[in-house]
């Protein structure tokens, strides 16, 4: 009468042990790790690079656990906390910039469950400890910029095409133009359209019947302006995060605007913000190129007007303090190909008053060396100093020659970065300690742990062998939960803990439904056979019903949740679909596992049944039980 | 054991009207206690900076006060949190400083004064994103209260889907009330909790109403408040156990979880108590007043269920 498909039983048995696979990884401890990983694209992570490691911590005498080569880079297990900084100090010399050698937690799982995918839950920065923020690109201020540069732009072409105007100015982001006679501002108009396609002119005129022009961009060139300073400034965190350290960073853009940035595991917070939260600024300097200015320089004693700085590859070069031209001064810069040599080439182009300045400063050095300097929070950085070969006008200038693709990306990038970024704030952030990480993963295992104690003595107390099956049932939903939120690498935060507690609080529900309705089938007279089909089909639909609903308030949660409250609403959901598997599907298999096989079951074990001294006195009784197609 | 041993049907909806006025004056206090002292907005949603410090020793708060009061950033509060040795210290917005400067000179500031002074937490959320994640928070109470009602309304019908609404937000508004009469800080997680509860407890509904219509099918010479009566007196012993292991739970994070997570464990206990006695006792009574008949949930069903329901009769 009860007894269960086998085909039912394989299902239970496949999800139990596919569960148990992807569950176990999170048994296991972290252990503390160093992670080296390339931090230009053009270098590779391969297995000489793992030699190297391997020898560099042979050479500094460092025992390590094992390390592994994969595609985010190679990773090094180490004993304890203090051989970790150790090596990363030593592997940091070693390697030097081209590489990121950062601290991690890595789990000291087998090699062949994590070959498996059966890696731990990702545990969310309030977990682990970390950095969250968001910052908000300043839409405003890059078409102010862009602005800006057309008023320039407009300018010039306004004297090169000899058109008679009374000013040129900005206002907000639209550029303003005024004219004395109709005749000419048609001319400027036609003019102005023909050279920037992106602007958008129309006629207004002032108060007091002045005749103006105003150029504002056309949205589809706003948008693209606004897309390219998010991206820019993507790019630019990106590569300030690198210079930080960090195992696993997550930068990502969030609704038009926004950046949100994660760094699992810093410590040093407020480095943290401060590297994130620097401006650029890019200058053009000549170099000096005084015979033995450099010798002098070295030996500390910095000619007059100049200042020593590095290069990329920290080369020592002697710049004059006296700045030609400033980063705003220049428009785009792109990396690309000399058209004559096809050798690997950065080409920038300069707005008008730059391009003027340009072609002065190049007339009069040309041989010379001129330095283009990055200078961030103080700290500036020689990008590539290249000598001038000939006078170049037209604001169209081209680095070019010995240097790589790579090299020419990385250039290009760096004068956008100090160019070209539109000013960004931090309007979010969430710092947690790494020591109140701990302590928050304690707590929430706490919090799961005692609630489940104390719920699972009170069901096997009140419904005795049915409290068992039901416990066991719970069991097996933690476990499923637990293994698909370590398949799917959902994050777990401190709130998502407390929702596994919640829902094994809520899943019970479904057991005690079934319970109730099997003891009340008792009550009013069935048989222990009929009473576990009736109870198990009848709480069927109202669990279906009541699950349907709390899903919908979790899905509500997950998409309008940010941060911690989705972590909560990812692990409600899950919980939700994993208890009617289990207090459904799970707990019925075993029941008819114990009393599906007996062809005479006297009584269930689920506890006393009360029975009422006379039946009739209960006015459902009389009509519900004998209408039970009662049979065993 | 059993703990639940009902002779007969408890008349519940006899006193269906004092229920009602009970509930309306909770509703109403709760509503008046938001509208006079209104709700204790965390960070979260006002936006501004909560910093966690915590010291090798107890917090000596005229210390810390006084190392804050030297940077001159106006208003501020400082308070112990969970332990003794543990300061939670809120500053407000401020027009033109920036922010994410401020923790940093506050950390400082403290560690000038105390050199343990260690920071644990760190959350700042601008006015903007305050302001965003409060609508974002309104809109989802939205949507899970029609989401629930269009579910309601195409599994049960109108009445029932109308009836377990009122009663659920009627929880919803009393959690409210007791986050702004107690003035406890009302953060994300306690909204989260919030929705939480509402979908918890229109499960309860869903159990009531299951069983009021399975009643109206089996008792077909009962009234309806009978069957009403019968069905909430049936389902009360898993109400209370269900509940009451939920609330197990709750209460285990409640102590175990924090105090992250304490006003969060807070507002589900709240909601859970209320969840009972609103899905049992106002749910119903609304369905009654509604005039839910019979012939509204039987009929849709009759070609299916006809042949059970003719071995049913008596």
């Amino acid at each position: 009468m009860n007894r269960y498909p086998v085909w039912k039983y394989v299902v239970i048995g496949l999800a139990l042990a596919v569960g148990l696979l992807y569950a176990v990884p999170n048994l296991f401890p972290e252990v503390p790790a160093v992670q080296v990983s390339s931090s230009k694209s053009g270098i590779k992570v391969d297995s000489a690079l793992l030699a190297t490691v391997e020898e560099a911590l042979k050479g500094a005498g460092i025992a390590y656990r094992g390390d592994a080569l994969d595609p985010t880079g190679v990773k090094v297990r180490f004993a304890d906390p203090d051989t970790q900084l150790k090596a990363k100090d030593v592997l940091q010399q070693k390697l030097g910039d081209n590489y990121i050698v950062a601290l991690n937690l890595l789990s000291s799982s087998p090699q062949w469950l994590a070959s498996l995918g059966a890696l731990p839950m990702y545990l969310g920065l309030d977990l682990r400890g970390g950095v969250y923020f968001m910052l908000q690109v300043d839409m405003k201020g890059a078409l102010d910029k862009a602005a800006d540069r057309y008023t320039t732009d407009i300018r010039s072409l306004m004297r090169e095409k000899k058109v008679q105007y009374g000013g040129v100015s900005r206002e907000q982001s639209n550029v303003v133009l005024r004219f004395s006679s109709g005749e000419e501002r048609n001319k400027a108009r036609i003019e102005i359209e023909k050279a920037f396609p992106d602007l958008q002119v129309r006629e207004q005129d002032g108060t007091g019947g002045e005749l103006r022009l105003v150029a504002g961009l056309k949205p589809e060139a706003q948008k693209r302006i606004q897309d390219g300073a998010v991206q820019q400034n993507i790019t630019i965190l990106r590569n300030r995060v690198n210079e930080l350290g960090v195992a696993e960073p997550i930068i990502q853009q969030q609704g038009a605007d926004r950046v949100v940035v994660q760094l699992p595991g810093v410590q040093d917070t407020a480095r943290a913000k401060d590297i994130l939260g620097r401006t650029a600024t890019l200058e053009i300097r000549m170099v000096n190129d005084d015979p033995g200015a450099i010798d002098a320089a070295r030996g500390g004693n910095v000619p007059l007007g100049s200042d020593l700085f590095q290069d990329r590859n920290g080369e020592p070069i002697v710049v004059r303090r006296q700045v030609v031209l400033t980063g705003d001064r220049i428009n785009d810069a792109q990396s690309g190909f000399d058209s004559r040599t096809n050798e690997p080439a950065v080409h920038v182009n300069l707005d008008g008053t730059g391009a003027r300045i340009f072609k002065e400063i190049t007339r009069e050095n040309v041989g010379k060396r001129m330095a283009i300097v990055l200078v961030e929070k103080g700290k500036a950085e020689v990008i590539t100093a290249p000598v001038i070969r000939e006078e170049i006008g037209g604001g169209r200038v081209q680095i070019s020659g010995r240097m790589s693709t790579r090299e020419a990306n990385d250039i290009s990038l760096l004068m956008r970065a100090g160019a070209l970024a539109a000013p960004m704030e931090i309007v979010e952030e969430r710092t947690v300690g790494p020591s109140l990480g701990k302590e928050n993963i304690q707590k929430g295992f706490d919090s799961v742990m005692y609630g489940f104690c104390a719920l699972a003595v009170f069901i096997c107390v009140y419904y005795l062998l049915m409290g068992v099956i039901s416990t066991i049932a719970l069991c097996v939903n933690l476990l499923l939960l637990v293994a698909i939120l370590s398949m799917l690498q959902a994050t777990l935060t401190l709130p998502g803990m407390a929702a596994i507690a919640l829902t094994l609080g809520m899943a019970i529900d479904a057991n005690v439904l079934i319970n109730e309705r099997i003891r009340e089938e008792l009550r009013w007279g069935a048989t222990p056979h009929a009473a576990i089909q009736a109870g198990y089909e009848r709480a069927w639909g109202t669990i279906l019903d009541s699950n349907v609903t709390t899903l919908i308030a979790g899905i509500a949660l997950l998409a309008f949740g940010t941060g911690p409250v989705r972590g909560f609403a990812v692990v409600h959901c899950l919980g939700i679909l994993t208890s009617m598997f289990s207090a459904v599907f799970v707990s019925r298999g075993i029941v008819a596992l114990i009393y599906g096989g007996r062809k005479k079951l006297d009584r269930i074990s689920i506890g006393q049944v009360w029975r009422p001294a006379g039946t009739a006195t209960a006015p459902a009784a009389a009509s519900a039980s004998p209408g039970k197609p009662v049979k065993t | 054991m059993e703990f639940f041993r009902f002779r007969r049907d408890i008349p519940f909806m006899r006193h269906a009207l004092v229920f009602n006025v009970v509930s309306l004056i909770t509703f109403l206090a709760a509503v008046l206690f938001l509208a006079t002292r209104g709700l204790n907005l965390g960070v979260d949603f006002r936006g501004g900076t909560v910093i966690e410090v915590t010291y090798a020793h107890a917090v000596d708060f005229g210390r810390v006060r006084a190392a804050i009061d030297k940077l001159s950033l106006g208003e501020y509060s400082a308070q112990s949190f969970g332990a003794s040795d543990t300061a939670l210290i809120r500053l407000p917005l401020k027009e033109g400083l920036s922010t994410a400067q401020l923790s940093d000179r506050v950390m400082n500031a403290l560690k000038a004064d105390d050199p343990s002074a260690t920071q644990k937490r760190v959350e700042f959320v601008g006015p903007q994103v305050g302001k965003e994640l409060y609508e974002n928070g309104a809109l989802a109470l939205l949507l899970v209260s029609l989401g629930i009602v269009a579910y309601l309304a195409l599994r049960f019908e109108w009445r029932f889907a109308i009836a377990a609404i009122v009663a659920n937000l009627h929880d919803v508004v009393i959690i409210l009330g007791f986050f702004a009469f107690f003035q406890w800080e009302f953060s994300l997680p306690v909204l989260a909790a919030v929705l939480a509860v509402l979908g918890y407890s229109v499960n309860e509904s869903v159990v009531i109403a299951d069983r009021i219509r399975e009643n109206f099918r089996k008792m077909r010479k009962a009234t309806v408040m009978h069957v009403i009566d019968n069905a909430i007196t049936s389902t009360m012993s898993r109400t209370i156990i269900t509940h009451g292991c939920t609330l197990l739970m709750v209460l285990s994070i409640f102590f175990f979880g924090g105090e992250t997570l304490h006003h969060f464990a807070l507002a589900l206990a709240i909601g859970i108590c209320f969840g009972i006695y609103s899905s049992a006792l106002v749910m119903a009574a609304l369905v009654m007043w509604l005039g839910v008949s019979r012939e509204d949930l039987v009929k849709p069903d009759r070609r299916k269920t006809g042949p059970e329901g003719e071995k049913i009769l008596p």
